[in-house]
């Protein structure tokens, strides 16, 4: 069997796998941004509790494996709650995706030049206004690039969701290569699949940034 | 219509004001000049409380205001400030700007908000520039848009720290401008300044600031004529001649 052969017997398959890879992505970035976001104002605020509970959360899910996590919430968790495959996978990429959104969002935060939060507190808004409609808007413009890499890393993470039984790509590229014993070829084609899926994930990220940064940024005004 | 007793703040152990006793009249132009590290900046940001005074009092319309118990958000409404460094919104166009507190503050209706918006842009001289964002203006523009903007909450102090110091020299004079006209439609103002001129012309009061301290204050002619203290006469030798 050559290359094209595989290709050709793999392509519902995977391209079935792609998509539940895509969802997989979508759902675990969405509540991973919530998370970071939640998580990034936990780490500013001047509470001590929140404060430690931010610092805790992201010490501990950067400190360990991902794989580590997603076993833990399939199979540590299932006394309590059972969860599916996929739903287990999008909790445990969505709270490990977080931690590294919490600490892109913070820096983007801190890193809006403090006359900004002065300038509004100086015109009588409260600070929670000033940081709705002055701050994370600039805030999260200035975190889109880093953001953009979090979610392809993410999209490449949701990979090991294969290991508790998932059905998406890397988990389908296991299955046909038992299948058809083209180890390489199979894997190869597999690899191109996420290359593709980045691909216009990274097209998809230029847009918005350049849309969003029409006319709009400066660095000083 | 401010009084001031006793202010001190530090930060750490450095003493950058040491006691300042000040008061400022309704209507009065008072500008605070001395090297920089004297205090001054510092003494003006705590009149708005965006520095917390370590002791002292701050009195604003008769009634003491202790940023506890009382409603800075509410005082702040009423007293305009502006900044070395400008810091308009960079996200949002001039009209943006000046609506943003009236409309999400004071609770004003947007098409009011812009009326009185674009009546203030006029004033400064920027009227076509309602639609354009921050970052194609230049400092002296950017700096009277930023005037505007306080102006929008329709304060009754303003307070200017250090307004033409980052601008390039042919740009200070259109700023000044539009302060002398504020100063002469009754506004009171606090400024914080390098231009000894635009003091010596404008001000009621003159307050000479050094390390933490008000060592001289009185008329322009006065400070500016016949300093009574060595240390007034060694800076004003070395800025104003």
């Amino acid at each position: 069997m050559d290359i094209i052969e595989i290709f050709q017997a793999t392509l519902p398959g995977f391209t079935r796998a792609a998509w539940q890879t895509v969802q997989l992505t979508f759902w675990s970035l969405l509540l991973g941004t919530v998370i970071g976001l939640i998580i990034a104002f936990f780490k500013i605020s001047r509470n001590v509790v929140l404060k430690g509970i931010a610092t805790v959360y992201i010490t501990v899910i950067r400190g360990t494996p991902l794989i580590v996590q997603i076993f833990a919430i399939y199979f540590g968790l299932s006394h309590m709650v059972v969860l599916d495959s996929f739903m287990a996978g999008i909790h445990a990429l969505a709270i490990h995706a977080g931690a590294y959104i919490a600490e892109i969002f913070r820096g983007a935060i801190q890193s809006i030049d403090k006359g900004q939060m002065e300038a509004a507190r100086s015109l009588g808004m409260k600070y929670s206004l000033a940081m709705r409609r002055i701050i994370l808007p600039q805030a999260f413009r200035r975190s889109i690039p880093s953001l953009g890499n979090q979610f392809i890393i993410g999209l490449k993470d949701s990979s090991l969701v294969a290991y508790i039984g998932g059905t998406e790509l890397w988990a389908s590229a296991l299955g046909a290569a038992a299948d058809n014993f083209a180890q390489f070829e199979t894997y190869f084609i597999n690899g191109l699949y996420y290359l593709a899926l980045v691909l216009i994930f990274t097209f998809l990220l230029q847009w918005i940034e350049k849309h969003l940064n029409v006319e709009k940024r400066s660095v000083s005004a | 219509m401010i009084e001031v007793k006793k202010l001190k703040k530090s930060y750490g152990s450095v003493h950058v004001l040491k006691g300042i006793d000040l008061k400022v009249e309704k209507s009065e132009v008072v500008v605070l000049i001395g090297a920089s590290g004297s205090g001054k900046s510092t003494l003006l940001r705590c009149l708005n409380f965006l520095e917390m005074p370590d002791s002292g009092e701050i009195c604003f319309e008769g009634k003491k205001v202790n940023p506890q118990y009382n409603d800075l958000n509410q005082m702040r409404q009423e007293i305009g400030m502006v900044f070395q460094h400008f810091h308009l919104f960079p996200h949002r166009t001039v009209m943006e700007n000046l609506i943003e507190a009236p409309v999400y503050v004071k609770k004003m209706k947007k098409e009011k908000a812009r009326q009185l918006a674009l009546e203030l842009l006029e004033k400064v001289g920027l009227g076509d520039k309602a639609h354009v964002y921050p970052h194609s203006l230049s400092g002296g523009q950017k700096q009277r848009v930023a005037i505007a903007r306080a102006l929008a909450m329709r304060p009754k102090v303003m307070l200017f720290d250090e307004p033409t110091s980052a601008l390039d020299p042919e740009l200070v004079g259109e700023v000044l401008a539009v302060m002398k006209e504020l100063a002469q439609e009754g506004m009171t103002m606090v400024i914080v300044t390098h231009e000894m001129g635009f003091a010596r012309e404008v001000a009621d009061q003159v307050m000479f600031l050094d390390e933490g301290a008000i060592i001289e204050s009185g008329s322009p002619e006065q400070i500016f004529e016949s300093p009574r203290e060595e240390r007034t006469r060694q800076f004003l030798s070395q800025v104003y001649s």
